[in-house]
C-alpha cells in the first residue's frame, strides 16, 4: 500500500524532499556561497523535471480525495518546467539577494500546493492546495524586501486573495449543503441546475475567476504584478494562472458537467469581457511589466474563449495553450528581469534602440511577443488557432469574431514594445548586458518551446490523446 | 519534384546568412540562395509541362501530404497547378530583382536579406498550399518580417506605416481566420482540394462565411475601402520590400480570393458579385484619380496599384471564365510591372536622394538604362500592346463585356474609361521626371545604373516582354 502512495505522489514528494533538503542547509552553520547554492538548486529542480518524466499507474488515493492520472502528471510536468525557467530566469536578482534561501522554500512550497490542487477529487482538497499556495505566494510578491511597492504588492494580493477565498470557501459549504457531498463525483450526480445550486456555482466560478484574473475580478492584478519582483510576477502570470486554470477546466468538465449550458454562457461572457478590458487597457502602458500584466489579462480571456467549447479539442487546446503561454510570456519576462536586475529600467522608453547593443536579447524578446500575439511560425499561433476552433465549435461565430479582432487588437501593444526596441532611437539607450549562463540556458528553452510546440504537432497530438472531453 | 524545397531553400540561405562575415559575403549569399530558387522555379516549371503532358487529367502536381495535428484533421498538404507555377515564377523573378536592388544597403544588412529571404518563404508556401490551415499559416507569416522591413529600413513615415500596414493585414487575416474555421466547422477537413470537389457547403454557410474570406484576402490585394495600408506601407518601405508587397504581397490576397473565397464558395460568389463589382470599380476609378494628385513617385506607384489590383477583383467579381483568366493574368503582369516601377523609383531615389516629382527632371540624359525602364513600366501600365499590361486589362474586359446586365456593362465602361487617366498620369510623370531640362545641376554628376540594377531591370522586362509578345503560354499554364 504504501509503494502504491509513494509512487502516486512521486511529483509531491520530490519536490517536498528537496524544499526539506533546502531547509536543512539553511539551518546548517555555514550557508554556501550563493553562486553554487544557485547552479545547486537549479540542478535539482532540472532533476525534478525529468523525474516527473517517468511514467506510473493512475491511482485514486485518500477515499478520492487525491486522484492522478497521465493527464495530470503531464499538467504538473508543465509546472515543472515552468518553475524550472522561472528559476534560471532570476539568477541576476538572486544572486544578491540575501534571503535566497527562503525564495526558493517558499516557490516549492507554492509548487507542492499547485500539486495537490491539480490532482484535487474533492473540493475540500483543492481548496486545501489552492490555499497553501497563495500564502507563500504572498509572501513571495512581498520579497523585494526594501522596496515599498512590493510590500504594498502583497498586502493587496493577500486581501484581494482572502476575498476571494471567501468567496470560494462560501461557495463550497452552500455547494455541500445543496448536494451532501464534496466530492466531485458526488456533485456530479447531484446538481440538476435548481436556481440555488446556479447561485452556489456562480460563487465558486467567481472564485476561480479571481485566480485566473478574469474580468470583473482583475483589479488586483496590474498592482501586484507591477509592485512583486519580476521572476515572481512571471510565475504568478504563468505558473499559478496555469494551474488554476487546469484544475478549472477538470472541475467544469467533472463536476459541473450537468451545468454545461450555463457555464458555457457565463465564460463567453467573462471571456469576452476579459480580452477587451485586459486589451483596452494595455494599449495606453507605458511601463512593461504593466503592459504584460494586462496582456496576460487578455491570454485568460483567450483560455476562457477555449473553455466554451466544452469539448475534448477545448479541453487539449487549453493545456497546449497555457504550455504555449509558459514559454513565450516567460520569454518576455526573462529580458524584463535580466534587464531589470542590471539597470533597473523598467519602462518601453527604456528599450528604445535596445536592439543596437543587445541583439539576442532584443530577439528573445521580439520572438516571445511574436508568439504572445499569435503570430506564426511561433507557437502563440497554433495556441490561439486551436483555442478558437474549440471556442466555435458550438457555432459561436459571433463569439470567434469578437475573439480574432481582439487578436488585431493586442498586435497593436505588442508591436510598439518591438518598435521601441528595434526602431526609435534613444540618445542612452541600455548599454550590453552580459548574459549569464544559467539565464541564457533559460532563453534557450524558450526559444526552442516557442518553435518547436508550435510546428511539431505531436505534442498537441499526444496533449489530445490525454485529454478529457465532455 | 519535391515541393517542400521551394520553402527550404529560402529557410537555407537565412540559416547560413548568420555565419556570413561581412557585407559581401552576406549579399552573395543571398543572391546565391535566390538565383538557386530561380532555377528550381524554373525547373518545376519544365517538370509540370513533362507531368502535365503525360497525365494531364489530374488537377493537382507533386502532390504531397504529411499529417501534422492529425487530432484537428490538418495535414501539411501541398501541390501545384498550373496558376501556382505561374505565381511561383513570379515570386522566384521578383525576388532575385529585389535582392539585386538591395546590393548596396549598408545598415543591418544580414539582418534585411534573412527578412527579405522569410518573406520569400512565406509566398512560397502560401501558394503551394493545398490545405487551408497551411495557407492561413503561411499568409500570416510574412507579417513580422513587413513589419520589421518598412520600420528598420523605410524612409518616411515609416513606424507610423509600419504599424499600420501591420494592423491592416493582421485585420485581414482575422477576417480570413473566421471565413477558415467557417468552412472547416462545415466540412470537418482543411483540405482545398477535397472541399471543392466535394462542394457540399451549405448556401446558409456560405452566404455568412464568403463575406468573410473574400473582404479577408481582399484586404491584402487593396480592397476598397480596406486599400489605406497600400499607399503608405508601399511608399515607406525600403525598395525591396515596396517590390516584394506589391508585386507578389498584393497577389497572395488575389490568389485567395480566388483560390480559396470564389472557388469553395462559387455559389455565395455569384450571389455577392454585384457587391465585389461595384467594389472594384470604386477602387479602380478612385484609385486612379488618387493617383493624378500625387506628387511623389512611390505614391503614384502605391495608388496605381490600388487602380490596377481592383482589376484583379473585377475579374474576379464578374465570373466569367475570361475574366478569370484575366484576373489571373493581371496578377502576374501586375507583379512584374510594379516591381519593375518600384525598382526604377528606388534607383532613382538611391542617386537623387528625392521622389518628388517637380523636384525632378531630364534624368534622360543623365541615366538613360534607368530611364528606359521607368518608361516601359510606365507604358506596361498604361496598357500599351506589346507589353504584358495589355494583354492582362483586356482580357479582363473581354470577360467583363461577356456579363450582359447594365449594371456589368456600366462598371466595365467606367473602368476601361480608367485607363485614360492612367495614362494621364503616367505620362506626366515620365514627362516632368525624365524629360525636359535638368531641374537640380548636381543631377548631372549622378551615374547610370551599375550591373545589379542593369540586371534587375532586363530580368524583369524580359518577364513583361514575353508575356506581352507571347500571352499564349501563360494563358494554357493558366487555363490547364
Amino acid at each position: 500500500m504504501w509503494n502504491g502512495i509513494i509512487v502516486s505522489l512521486r511529483q509531491e514528494l520530490i519536490v517536498t524532499v528537496i524544499l526539506f533538503l533546502l531547509l536543512f542547509i539553511k539551518v546548517a552553520a555555514n550557508e554556501p556561497r550563493p553562486g553554487v547554492l544557485l547552479n545547486g538548486i537549479n540542478v535539482l529542480l532540472a532533476i525534478n523535471l525529468v523525474l516527473g518524466f517517468f511514467p506510473g499507474p493512475d491511482a485514486v488515493l485518500f477515499n478520492g480525495m487525491f486522484h492522478t492520472d497521465r493527464l495530470i502528471v503531464l499538467e504538473k510536468n508543465i509546472l515543472n518546467l515552468g518553475t524550472l525557467i522561472v528559476s534560471l530566469q532570476a539568477y541576476d536578482w538572486l544572486k544578491t539577494h540575501r534571503q535566497l534561501l527562503e525564495f526558493y522554500m517558499l516557490l516549492l512550497a507554492t509548487l507542492t500546493g499547485f500539486f495537490f490542487m491539480i490532482s484535487a477529487g474533492n473540493l475540500l482538497m483543492f481548496y486545501l492546495g489552492l490555499e497553501l499556495s497563495t500564502i507563500p505566494l504572498t509572501a513571495l510578491s512581498g520579497f523585494d524586501l526594501e522596496k515599498r511597492q512590493s510590500s504594498e504588492a502583497a498586502m493587496k494580493f493577500i486581501i484581494s486573495s482572502a476575498f476571494s477565498s471567501a468567496l470560494l470557501l462560501f461557495g463550497i459549504s452552500l455547494l455541500y449543503g445543496a448536494t451532501g457531498t464534496l466530492s466531485f463525483d458526488g456533485i456530479l450526480r447531484h446538481l440538476d441546475g435548481s436556481a440555488f445550486q446556479l447561485f452556489v456555482f456562480i460563487l465558486v466560478i467567481s472564485g476561480f475567476a479571481f485566480k485566473i484574473s478574469a474580468v470583473p475580478f482583475h483589479l488586483w492584478t496590474a498592482d501586484v504584478y507591477e509592485g512583486s519582483p519580476v521572476p515572481v510576477t512571471a510565475y504568478l502570470s504563468v505558473i499559478s494562472k496555469g494551474a488554476v486554470f487546469f484544475i478549472f477546466v477538470q472541475t467544469l468538465f467533472t463536476a459541473f458537467k450537468p451545468l454545461v449550458e450555463d457555464w458555457q454562457n457565463i465564460l463567453m461572457l467573462l471571456s469576452v469581457l476579459t480580452m477587451l478590458t485586459g486589451n483596452l487597457f494595455a494599449l495606453r502602458q507605458n511601463k512593461l511589466k504593466r503592459l504584460l500584466a494586462f496582456s496576460s489579462i487578455t491570454q485568460s480571456g483567450f483560455i476562457l474563449a477555449g473553455m466554451v467549447g466544452a469539448s475534448k479539442t477545448a479541453d487539449a487546446s487549453v493545456i497546449y495553450f497555457v504550455l504555449i503561454y509558459i514559454f513565450s510570456n516567460l520569454g518576455a519576462f526573462g529580458v524584463v528581469a535580466l534587464i531589470s536586475a542590471q539597470t533597473g529600467r523598467e519602462t518601453i522608453d527604456d528599450y528604445r534602440g535596445l536592439y543596437a547593443n543587445n541583439p539576442l536579447l532584443s530577439w528573445v524578446m521580439a520572438i516571445s511577443l511574436f508568439s504572445l500575439a499569435g503570430i506564426p511560425p511561433t507557437a502563440g499561433f497554433f495556441g490561439k488557432f486551436f483555442l478558437l476552433i474549440a471556442a466555435g465549435g458550438k457555432g459561436n461565430y459571433v463569439f470567434i469574431t469578437i475573439a480574432a479582432l481582439n487578436m488585431v487588437i493586442s498586435l497593436y501593444y505588442y508591436l510598439r514594445v518591438i518598435k521601441a526596441i528595434f526602431m526609435d532611437p534613444q540618445p542612452a539607450p541600455i548599454g550590453k548586458l552580459t548574459i549569464p549562463l544559467l539565464p541564457n540556458i533559460a532563453f534557450l528553452l524558450c526559444l526552442v518551446g516557442i518553435f518547436v510546440t508550435g510546428l511539431m504537432g505531436w505534442v498537441y497530438d499526444y496533449i489530445y490523446s490525454l485529454s478529457i472531453g465532455l | 519534384m519535391n515541393l517542400s524545397l521551394l520553402i527550404i531553400l529560402p529557410l537555407l540561405t537565412v540559416l547560413t546568412l548568420p555565419f556570413c562575415r561581412g557585407r559581401d559575403q552576406v549579399r552573395w549569399v543571398s543572391l546565391a540562395g535566390v538565383t538557386v530558387q530561380l532555377i528550381v522555379s524554373l525547373a518545376l516549371l519544365a517538370f509540370y509541362w513533362r507531368e502535365h503532358a503525360a497525365h494531364g487529367a489530374t488537377r493537382f502536381f507533386f502532390e504531397y501530404r504529411q499529417p501534422w495535428f492529425s487530432a484537428l484533421n490538418i495535414e501539411y498538404h501541398v501541390g501545384v497547378d498550373g496558376i501556382s507555377v505561374s505565381m511561383i515564377l513570379l515570386t522566384a523573378l521578383v525576388m532575385v530583382g529585389a535582392v539585386l536592388v538591395s546590393w548596396n544597403i549598408d545598415t543591418q544588412c544580414k539582418e534585411f536579406f534573412v527578412l527579405l529571404l522569410l518573406l520569400s518563404a512565406g509566398a512560397y508556401g502560401f501558394f503551394i498550399s493545398l490545405d487551408l490551415f497551411t495557407l492561413f499559416f503561411f499568409l500570416e507569416v510574412s507579417v513580422i518580417p513587413k513589419f520589421l522591413l518598412i520600420g528598420i529600413w523605410g524612409s518616411g513615415p515609416k513606424e507610423y506605416a509600419a504599424m499600420k500596414l501591420a494592423l491592416m493585414l493582421m485585420g485581414g487575416s482575422a477576417l480570413t481566420f473566421v471565413g477558415v474555421l467557417g468552412v472547416y466547422y462545415h466540412a470537418h477537413s482543411f483540405d482545398l482540394a477535397r472541399i471543392f470537389y466535394e462542394g457540399g457547403i451549405p448556401m446558409p454557410v456560405q452566404r455568412l462565411f464568403f463575406p468573410f474570406l473574400f473582404v479577408g484576402f481582399g484586404v491584402f490585394s487593396a480592397l476598397f475601402p480596406f486599400h489605406t495600408w497600400v499607399p503608405d506601407g508601399h511608399s515607406s518601405a525600403p525598395t525591396a520590400a515596396s517590390m516584394f508587397l506589391a508585386g507578389i504581397s498584393m497577389k497572395l490576397g488575389g490568389y485567395g480570393c480566388l483560390r480559396v473565397a470564389i472557388a469553395l464558395m462559387p455559389e455565395a460568389a455569384k450571389e455577392y458579385s454585384p457587391i465585389i463589382v461595384t467594389l472594384a470599380t470604386i477602387g479602380i476609378v478612385y484609385g486612379a484619380f488618387a493617383t493624378m494628385m500625387q506628387k511623389d513617385l512611390k505614391y503614384i506607384n502605391a495608388y496605381s496599384s490600388v487602380s490596377h489590383c481592383g482589376f484583379i477583383l473585377l475579374g474576379a467579381g464578374m465570373m466569367t471564365p475570361t475574366a478569370l483568366t484575366g484576373a489571373y493574368l493581371q496578377m502576374i503582369s501586375h507583379g512584374l510591372m510594379t516591381a519593375l516601377f518600384f525598382a526604377a523609383i528606388g534607383m532613382i531615389y538611391d542617386r537623387t536622394h528625392t521622389r518628388m516629382v517637380e523636384k525632378l527632371g531630364g534624368l534622360q540624359k543623365i541615366m538613360p538604362f534607368i530611364a528606359t525602364i521607368f518608361v516601359i513600366a510606365g507604358l506596361c501600365s498604361l496598357g500599351l500592346p506589346g507589353l504584358s499590361g495589355f494583354v492582362a486589362e483586356m482580357t479582363v474586359f473581354i470577360g467583363s463585356w461577356q456579363r450582359p446586365e447594365s449594371g456589368y456593362r456600366l462598371a466595365t465602361i467606367l473602368s476601361c474609361a480608367s485607363i485614360v487617366i492612367t495614362a494621364v498620369y503616367i505620362l506626366r510623370a515620365t514627362g516632368q521626371t525624365l524629360m525636359g531640362p535638368v531641374k537640380d545641376p548636381k543631377y548631372n554628376s549622378l551615374p547610370d545604373a551599375g550591373w545589379n540594377e542593369r540586371f534587375t531591370g532586363i530580368l524583369l522586362v524580359a518577364g513583361i516582354l514575353v508575356i506581352g509578345t507571347a500571352p499564349f503560354w501563360l494563358t494554357e499554364l493558366i487555363n490547364k
